[in-house]
């Protein structure tokens, strides 16, 4: 058992760092609610309005990550184990959704269609922005499981459905679970489409407190909330995840196995995956395109593009290297050397993630105007606000690939003389790559739509698409919203092809 | 509807815009120097760059003083000025609306500006400790469409009639309407004002994204009667000519509370180590040049410099808005809380 070795220093002492500075918006949340007094805090908390917001959100959180559940192992078994190809292209087509801000999403479908404001609305949109979170660490996990299981079960006369539900989705429980607690956490802390849906929820008031109270303390006392939410959940979500362990079994390499394919299960998957990418990436694009070419006077500064482009790639890339190489010491302690000091670690980086983005922001204005001032509104502060922000999808997807791979190679490693280190840098980690690689395209595909924490804490005069796309949205110019809001797809498309590129280099075929 | 008249005034206005891009070109061979020189002059704008960003390299030519503007939010710029208390990089915070100001003015973080500046605007238009002062402002008023219109409501209690029933527009998350509520509260306290609200949403009012949409659907008829700002009307004349427009404006006058007159303004960090540029730049918001900038690109009130509003408005004077100090408006938040209430801001 590997919870009876010591987890190496070199692991704990950058896990231990990476939680201290998630906790750091907790931090300020407390000492920010507190100073109105304890009884001010009682107060703002219960307060029926706070309530009946909280029950909308969790209505919302429910309803959402449950399709967003469905839909994601939908897609993840149509890439990984469906005969549909190519592949490559099956995985751009669904991450593009990902990539597209909630508030702009929302925009694209509320400027269609009016009346789907509201409730209907404020689902359909989230679903779309969050099943990726999903789709992506299951494929993940189904590369790296072995579908030699599926194939016996087979044999073993289970029918195909009943083998998907034991055997194929058994497999992928960590990875579902994981995924599910980051949709949940996203909508909880969402507000772009709750706002553009006019959908009332939690959020609301905490923009609310911001934008119309002008009062920071009140808006951290009610992200409390959020806080005690995401602290849940996340428990929960541990609970479910430790009830049942998935390995895979047999060797080192896996061979590929085709299931046969009926031709009415295949025109069911192919109507399937067509609806999916045309409603989720589709009724976006469709609606960007539609502005860019509305006005005919409409002159593109293609300049301007290219160079926020060039901003929003470059802050991305360094996002997503850093934030992988922090959530990697957690993300191995907490699949490795399980135990109750590795599941705090490793849930003091998912509790931020329920904070909306302004949060998380301001939180980093009051610890870098105070202690980091030569940094304060300067790249690296800016890059730290986004990496805690996207820190929990990274520990998600990594964690779950690392749970899945076998432990076995690990124990033959260490047999042959190989320190810990050496083990986990040899064996681990590239059994691993197709995760971590997940990980980085995750907060890749994040920060490139990330806006909040961009507005306040951007050195000044820096653009990125996100910004270009808030400023010509806010005074309602979409003709010249459009070219920015394709570039942003179109830039997802490049850590999407890095990840599958790179999941596909461990697949024996 | 005249639409010759309409033509020409657009021409006037064409003719004006020409005149001010032309002033600015002359002027900007005489530049100023400026007193002091420690560094770029760092401002907070919650206007948009769209709006103001040429007249503010129009400042830095003239005087040689070099602008960082951040551009966000309004509230959440109030938000992040408060969070960084006096360490703040900011000189100049400009917002879009009064309530902003009177929040970072309660905080404590402005200063006070000299009575040369506050002498150049009108004390309804300025904060009762001269702490801010406002820069344009914009008139609540009922754009209607003529071919569906004979009698437009005087007062927005004459909107409650029947006869308007699911024929009003209006934009609920919209912050100059959510303004018009907050005085609409602050004037006639919180049981009328909910009251008024509760008749307003039963008589259906339609709700719309943005103001600018209000607008088009009262052009095409879609409803009869939109409640927006004034200048809405006159940028769609601008951008599509007056022939595209059949939509004319009706202003709420003789106090009432439907003719609100919002503000745009402006303060100076009491933090600023370059209080002589920062009040420059406010002084330079109020000349001459700054005042047509906003009176005839965004067509909203000048407020200073004796410059008048672009020709079709009627004059301050003549809309004789409701009496009310504009911090007052800060409290927003509760105006939100009761819009919800009354089923007006959410589905």
């Amino acid at each position: 058992m590997s919870s009876r070795t010591r987890a190496p220093f070199a692991l704990v002492a950058p896990a231990l760092v990476a939680s201290v500075l998630s906790l750091v918006p907790v931090w300020y949340l407390f000492q920010t609610a507190f100073t109105s007094g304890f009884a001010a805090v009682v107060d703002e908390l219960f307060q029926s309005r706070t309530l009946q917001l909280v029950l909308r959100s969790l209505l919302l959180m429910v309803t959402v990550t449950s399709a967003s559940v469905v839909i994601g192992v939908f897609a993840a078994w149509v890439v990984a184990r469906s005969p549909l190809r190519p592949r490559l292209l099956l995985i751009i087509a669904f991450s593009l959704s990902l990539a597209i801000p909630s508030y702009l999403a929302a925009f694209a479908w509320v400027s269609w269609i009016p009346g789907i404001s509201g409730f209907l609305g404020a689902f359909i949109v989230l679903t779309f922005v969050c099943y990726p979170f999903v789709m992506l660490p299951v494929i993940a996990s189904m590369d790296i499981s072995d579908p030699m299981s599926e194939k016996v079960a087979l044999s073993l006369g289970r029918t195909p459905f009943g083998v998907f539900r034991t055997v194929t989705l058994g497999q992928s429980r960590p990875a579902i679970t994981g995924g599910a607690l980051l949709v949940a956490l996203y909508v909880l802390s969402d507000f772009g489409a709750v706002a553009a849906m006019r959908y009332e929820v939690f959020t609301w008031v905490i923009y609310g407190a911001y934008r119309a109270g002008f009062n920071p303390s009140r808006a951290a006392i009610l992200s409390t909330v959020l806080l005690m939410a995401a602290l849940v959940l996340t428990l929960i979500e541990a609970r479910v995840r430790s009830t049942r362990d998935t390995f895979r079994l047999g060797s080192g390499v896996r061979r590929a196995t085709n299931i046969q394919f009926g031709i009415p299960a295949r025109i069911a998957t192919i109507t399937g995956a067509v609806l999916l990418v045309a409603l989720g990436a589709g009724v976006p694009i469709w609606r960007a395109i539609y502005w860019t070419g509305f006005d005919s006077s409409n002159q593109v500064q293609w300049d301007v593009v290219i160079s926020s482009i060039a901003t929003s790639f470059g802050i991305g890339i360094v996002t997503s290297v850093v934030t992988a190489l922090v959530a990697l010491p957690i993300a191995l302690l907490s699949a490795r050397y399980r135990g109750r000091a590795s599941q705090i670690l490793e849930g003091s980086t998912y509790v931020a993630h329920a904070l909306p983005g302004i949060v998380i922001a301001i939180s980093i204005v009051y610890l870098g105007i105070r202690t980091l001032r030569p940094l304060y509104q300067e790249m690296p502060l800016l890059i730290l606000a986004q990496v805690l922000i996207f820190l929990p999808l990274a520990v998600a997807s990594m964690r779950s690939a690392i749970a899945m791979s076998t432990q076995s190679l690990e124990h033959v490693a260490r047999s042959l003389g190989a320190g810990s280190m050496m083990t986990l840098l040899r064996v681990t980690i590239p059994l691993a790559l197709p995760g971590i690689m997940a990980a980085g395209a995750l907060s890749m595909l994040s920060s490139v739509k990330e806006l909040p924490a961009t507005l306040l804490l951007r050195p000044t005069g820096t653009e990125t698409l996100a910004t270009q796309i808030w400023k010509f949205s806010s005074v309602s110019d979409y003709a010249s919203v459009g070219p920015f809001a394709l570039a942003m797809i179109l830039l997802a498309v490049v850590p999407v092809a890095v990840l599958t590129a790179t999941t596909r280099h461990g697949v024996a075929r | 509807m005249n639409q010759l008249q309409t033509k020409a005034r657009v021409k006037q206005l064409i003719a004006g815009a020409m005149a001010v891009a032309l002033i600015a070109g002359c002027s900007s061979g005489s530049s100023e120097s400026a007193e002091t020189s420690t560094g770029p002059l760092v401002v907070y704008s919650g206007r948009s760059e769209a709006l103001v960003a040429e007249l503010f390299s129009q400042f830095t030519t003239q005087t040689g003083i070099k602008l960082e503007v951040r551009y966000a939010d309004s509230g959440e710029l109030a938000a992040l000025l408060i969070t960084e208390g006096d360490a703040s990089p900011a000189d100049v915070y400009f917002s879009q609306d009064a309530g902003a100001l009177g929040a970072v003015e309660d905080a404590g973080l402005l200063s006070t500006l000299p009575s040369d500046i506050t002498n150049l605007v009108d004390s309804r238009f300025r904060s009762t400790q001269d702490r801010w002062v406002a820069t344009s402002g914009r008139a609540r008023v009922a754009v209607y469409n003529p071919e569906l219109v004979s009698v437009v409501p005087n007062t927005i209690d004459d909107i409650l009639n029947p006869m308007w029933k699911g024929k009003i527009g209006f934009a609920p998350t919209n912050a100059s309407w959510q303004s018009f509520v907050t005085a609409l509260r602050v004037i006639r306290g919180e049981a009328e004002a909910e009251q008024w609200l509760t008749a307003f949403k039963a008589n259906e009012p339609v709700p719309y994204e943005k103001n600018g949409a209000v607008r088009d659907a009262v052009n095409i008829g879609e409803v009869s009667l939109g409640l927006v700002n004034h200048y809405y009307l006159y940028e769609k004349i601008a951008a599509e000519g007056a022939d595209a427009v059949v939509a004319k404006n009706h202003y709420f006058i003789n106090g009432d509370v439907g003719g609100l007159i919002n503000v745009a303004g402006v303060g100076v960090l009491e933090s600023s180590k370059n209080t002589n540029a920062a009040n420059q730049l406010v002084k330079f918001l109020l000349s001459v040049q700054g005042q047509e900038y906003f009176g005839l690109k965004t067509f909203e009130y000048p407020l200073a410099a004796g410059v008048a509003p672009f020709s079709e408005l009627p004059t301050i004077e003549e809309l004789n808005p409701p009496a009310i100090d504009l911090s007052n408006l800060k409290s927003l938040a509760e105006t939100q809380e009761l819009l919800a209430k009354t089923g007006l801001l959410t589905k």
